[in-house]
């Protein structure tokens, strides 16, 4: 463990977005992860992803189960509450703070761990339930605060460190997404912060279940020959089907590829998403069509990264229950207790 | 089968229903029950249901009691016998002198009679074919020409259920005349072939302003009143009524009347671990929530309750008590998950219970558990059981003050950042144990933390130093210490004499308790009486035991386990706590508690006298 403070000293020419805030802003504490941790890369995505967001950092909530991946959260946007919940149970505990206050903006942080063992159920409730959230699953196939053992979501024929191989069919989060609902469907790589960044800030602009299966090598007990979420095997089989250009509605509209080439997807809150297309016949807006394509690439023992699966009109829980503007927590007397005169009248109807 | 010439017994006996389960009893009995109330007649009633949709025995007690007793009795001076499955049985259970109603379509031979009882045969339906065509119709219909000839029978005002007839099925006029005249027809089958009973109800005026509620629904209101807004539950016996009739109220009493959106989010889980983590997140993010659930749902939710304990997050638990796992008991009343929920979690935890009596206190502690939720930032559970939750009972209208405002406990607000007050989340400011909190998003460079189990300062920054860890859980110590003085104080009720013996109890007891305490000092014997309506205990309860030399701790389950909660707590000398204990999934009664500790007393007594 470290306990080193950060530094709070800001470089005087260190830029700032429209609101005022350095990138340094939506730091965290000094990851104590191991030294080239795909984490930490993925960490730096999503501090970068919020500054080119211009999103106030203290109006993002924060929250993960338990495991490496869910250590992160302390790691990047000091500035907004987190919460370390208990293994695999984030989504429910995102799911009720999104019902108490659906103002602020939920990033849910887990692993392979606990999203594909423990948390699967949990997972799935949440995909289906279409939360207002952006749920990221840092997936390095093996369980590394326990030192190695492998994970559900460790292919099947895949080695471990110490050379035992995995009998068991891996989990495909994505593809299980994709049957839940989930409505903003991605997958990135660690080591592929180009594509992973906008990704992050597409899905925290989603409003919906959004997900992203971040595939991040293991350092330590998953990054050798015979693994297949090492940094090596995923760049030889990495098969990006489009890569994202976010624009915010703020933003100036720059694309930087030529027309044809790119599809652009307003969604609900007017960013548009220019996706310039990488695999010919890739339709990211077809469900059915996604999970087709990700099987078949998969056979090939390919990796299908990229946003996935998109639907830019999608509601989310609060839409379905029909929940006030107002934050549930910003209610007070007047609009919550009925008062005696209402009882009265329930005491009439009980006699 | 001697036509004995009695005494009237006029507004106090006992009626059992025995039925079938999914035969259309329960609305038939519950307007019997109704009726009787209408006429100034208290009474309590009670299901005692299998776990079973259809075809199983299920029982409905009436107890007719002027002198408003509302716990169980024991005994039974009429049976109603429906079911030829329990026929046996039903009949071994009425009293002495006693009377047996049943169908008299089938005749029976006198071997199947007992002869020390008055037996009043109707041919229910010889008279529901005769006029039916549809088996439905004939099934249901019975049920109310039952009704009406037990109306006859026992004096009962015809115009009492038809007033709930009418009522019931409000807007429906063709139901209202069919009912009217399936009752009719078996008053008037009566009135044309048989005598009243000796058991008879007259009409009373001592129901007052009272008004018949399960305790389920008075919960669920107190949580509305409470100002709860999530609600996250995972169906479950006895608790599932509770989050249905707040999902009921909260239509009516939380839809904004502009808009038509609602005020509230009220979630099925997929499970009780997600109902609960639902529960804490809201808590995290400054909503009041709750789930409702029962013993099985509770140790599902033990690890977050853990978390919310050591995490400091506001949460509200409804237990609906029952029988152990599985399929049986669970239809059962017991007070059996008090261990369970006090000491819920790992590491080393403990939770505030309130402990409510009937459906008065359970709105009155539904509301309640919100504020101290907040003020005390961690789980409350309000202990029901069966027997108070799915039954209804008659209890002093519901009252609010509205003036009352919702206690949110110790929240720094933007302002006070904003100002520079120092914000240490796991801070202990005034020495009560109780630190201040922040909600999420309230202020954009202050008031941020990152929330954990145990590892942190009082800054909640990480920190597995042995010495943070121990402040801190002293600090939880005090903040428990705390807690005693807010929860709902015990009820202290005096004996006429001054007696060195005391009882102890809580809950559904209390009404058979005060009975056998009449009953008890009836034999000259007196006992001090303490209902706890809280943990961490009182003072007070330390004191009671104190002051007596014997106290007897009466309650439903098999380990004594508030008197153990007690010993444990309180650091009372076992040898000094008494337990009476009944646990067989029925509601105790007043009998039983009076035999008991009429029996502990006498054997007490020679033991004395022997010394």
């Amino acid at each position: 463990m470290t306990y080193i403070t950060k530094p709070q000293l800001h470089h005087p020419g260190l830029a700032k977005n429209a609101l005022g805030f350095t990138r340094r802003d939506y730091e965290g504490s000094v990851s104590t992860l191991c030294a080239g941790c795909g984490h930490d890369s993925i960490s730096a995505s999503i501090i970068q992803a919020v500054y080119e967001l211009e999103l106030p950092p203290h109006r993002i909530a924060k929250l993960s189960g338990i495991g490496c991946s869910s250590k992160t959260p302390d790691y990047f946007l000091g500035n907004s509450h987190g919460f370390n919940t208990v293994h695999g149970r984030m989504p429910s505990v995102l799911t009720g703070a999104n019902l108490a206050n659906k103002d602020l903006i939920y990033l849910g942080v887990s692993g392979d761990g606990d999203s594909a063992s423990i948390g699967l159920g949990q997972f799935a409730h949440a995909m289906r339930r279409g939360v207002n959230m952006l749920y990221i699953v840092e997936n390095n196939g093996v369980y590394g605060l326990t030192k190695g053992q492998f994970s559900a979501t460790s292919d099947k024929g895949s080695k471990s460190k110490r050379g035992v191989v995995n009998h068991d069919a891996g989990i495909d989060l994505v593809g299980m997404a994709l049957q839940l609902g989930a409505t903003f469907v991605g997958r990135s790589f660690s080591g592929d912060k180009d594509q992973l960044t906008p990704l992050i800030k597409a899905g925290l602009m989603h409003k919906g279940a959004a997900f992203i299966d971040c595939i991040s090598p293991c350092v330590q007990f998953n990054n050798h020959v015979g693994s297949t979420k090492s940094f090596d095997y995923v760049r030889e089989h990495n098969e990006a089907v489009n890569r994202l250009d976010v624009i915010t509605p703020r933003a100036p509209i720059r694309v930087d590829y030529a027309p044809g080439e790119s599809v652009r997807v307003q969604q609900h809150d007017g960013s548009i998403l220019s996706l310039h297309k990488l695999a010919e016949l890739y339709n990211p807006n077809n469900r059915a069509q996604a999970l087709g394509y990700l099987q078949a690439r998969q056979a090939r023992g390919q990796v299908v990264t990229g946003l996935l699966y998109v639907d830019p009109n999608a509601g989310d829980l609060h839409e379905a229950m029909g929940t006030v503007d107002t934050p549930l927590n910003e209610l007070g007397e007047a609009e919550l207790v009925p008062g005696a005169a209402a009882l009265a009248k329930i005491n009439a109807g009980l006699r | 089968m001697a036509e004995r010439a009695k005494q009237p017994r006029v507004n106090d006996f006992v009626v059992k229903f025995a039925n079938v389960n999914g035969s259309g009893s329960a609305s038939a009995n519950g307007m019997f029950a109704r009726a009787i109330i209408r006429m100034g007649v208290p009474v309590a009633a009670r299901n005692i249901f299998p776990s079973n949709i259809q075809g199983l025995p299920t029982w409905y007690e009436v107890r007719i009691t002027e002198a408003g007793h509302l716990g169980r009795r024991g005994g039974v001076d009429l049976m109603v016998a429906m079911n030829p499955q329990t026929w046996d049985r039903d009949l071994a259970e009425i009293e002495t002198g006693g009377v047996l109603f049943y169908d008299s379509t089938k005749p029976m031979p006198p071997t199947r009679f007992r002869d020390d009882i008055t037996v009043v045969g109707v041919p229910l339906t010889a008279l529901c074919n005769a006029r039916y065509e549809l088996p439905r119709e004939r099934q249901l219909f019975k049920n109310i020409v039952y009704v009406g000839a037990l109306a006859a029978l026992l004096g009962i005002e015809t115009s009492a259920v038809q007033e709930l007839i009418s009522e019931d099925f409000a807007g429906r006029q063709r139901l209202i005349d069919a009912n009217f005249e399936a009752l009719q027809m078996g008053y008037d089958y009566v009135g044309q072939n048989l005598k009243p009973l000796a058991l008879q109800v007259r009409r009373a005026d001592k129901v007052g302003d009272r008004i018949y509620v399960e305790g389920n629904a008075a919960a669920a209101l107190g949580a509305v009143y409470g100002g709860a807004t999530v609600c996250a539950w995972y169906p479950i016996t006895p608790s599932t009524s509770l989050a249905e009739a707040f999902t009921g109220y909260c239509q009516d009493l939380r839809t904004d009347p502009e808009t038509g959106q609602a005020r509230y989010a009220i979630l099925q889980a997929e499970d009780e671990i997600a109902s609960i983590g639902v529960v804490v997140g809201a808590g995290w993010n400054g909503a009041r929530a709750f789930t409702a659930t029962s013993g099985p749902g509770v140790s599902l939710m033990t690890e977050f309750i853990g978390l919310s304990y050591f995490a400091e997050i506001p949460a509200v638990i409804f237990d609906v008590q029952r029988g152990g796992p599985s399929t049986g008991m669970p239809t059962r009343t017991q007070q059996a998950d008090l261990i369970g929920a006090a000491y819920a979690g790992h590491g080393d935890t403990k939770h505030p219970m309130l402990l409510p009596a009937d459906p008065g206190e359970c709105f009155e502690m539904g509301a309640l558990a919100f504020d101290l939720a907040d003020r005390l930032q961690t789980t409350i559970f309000v202990m029901l059981d069966l027997d108070i939750g799915m039954n209804e009972w008659l209890t002093a209208p519901f009252q609010w003050d509205d003036a009352r405002t919702l206690d949110r406990g110790k929240v720094m607000t933007h302002d006070e950042l904003e100002a520079g007050r120092d914000f240490g989340r796991y801070l202990d400011v005034d020495g009560d144990g109780i630190p201040y909190r922040t909600y999420p998003g309230v202020h954009p460079t202050r008031g941020a933390y990152f929330t954990r189990g145990t590892s942190r300062n009082p800054y909640a920054r990480y920190s597995e130093e042995g010495s943070v860890y121990v402040d801190n859980m002293q600090r939880l110590l005090r903040k428990f210490e705390t807690a005693k003085a807010i929860v709902p104080a015990p009820v202290v009720r005096k004996a006429k004499r001054k007696t060195t013996d005391g009882v102890i109890y809580f809950g559904s007891t209390t009404g058979a308790m005060h009975e056998a305490l009449e009953a008890l000092e009836g034999q000259g014997r007196h006992l001090d009486a303490l209902r706890v309506r809280g943990f961490p205990f009182a003072d007070e309860v330390l004191e009671f035991i104190a002051a007596h030399a014997r106290v007897f701790v009466v309650e439903q389950n098999r380990d004594a386990q508030l008197r153990t909660l007690i010993m444990n707590e309180g650091g009372v000398d076992p040898a000094k706590l008494v337990p009476v204990l009944h646990y067989d999934g029925t509601p105790i009664t007043a009998r039983f508690i009076s035999g008991q500790i009429a029996q502990l007393m006498a054997i007490g007594s020679v033991i004395e006298a022997a010394e």
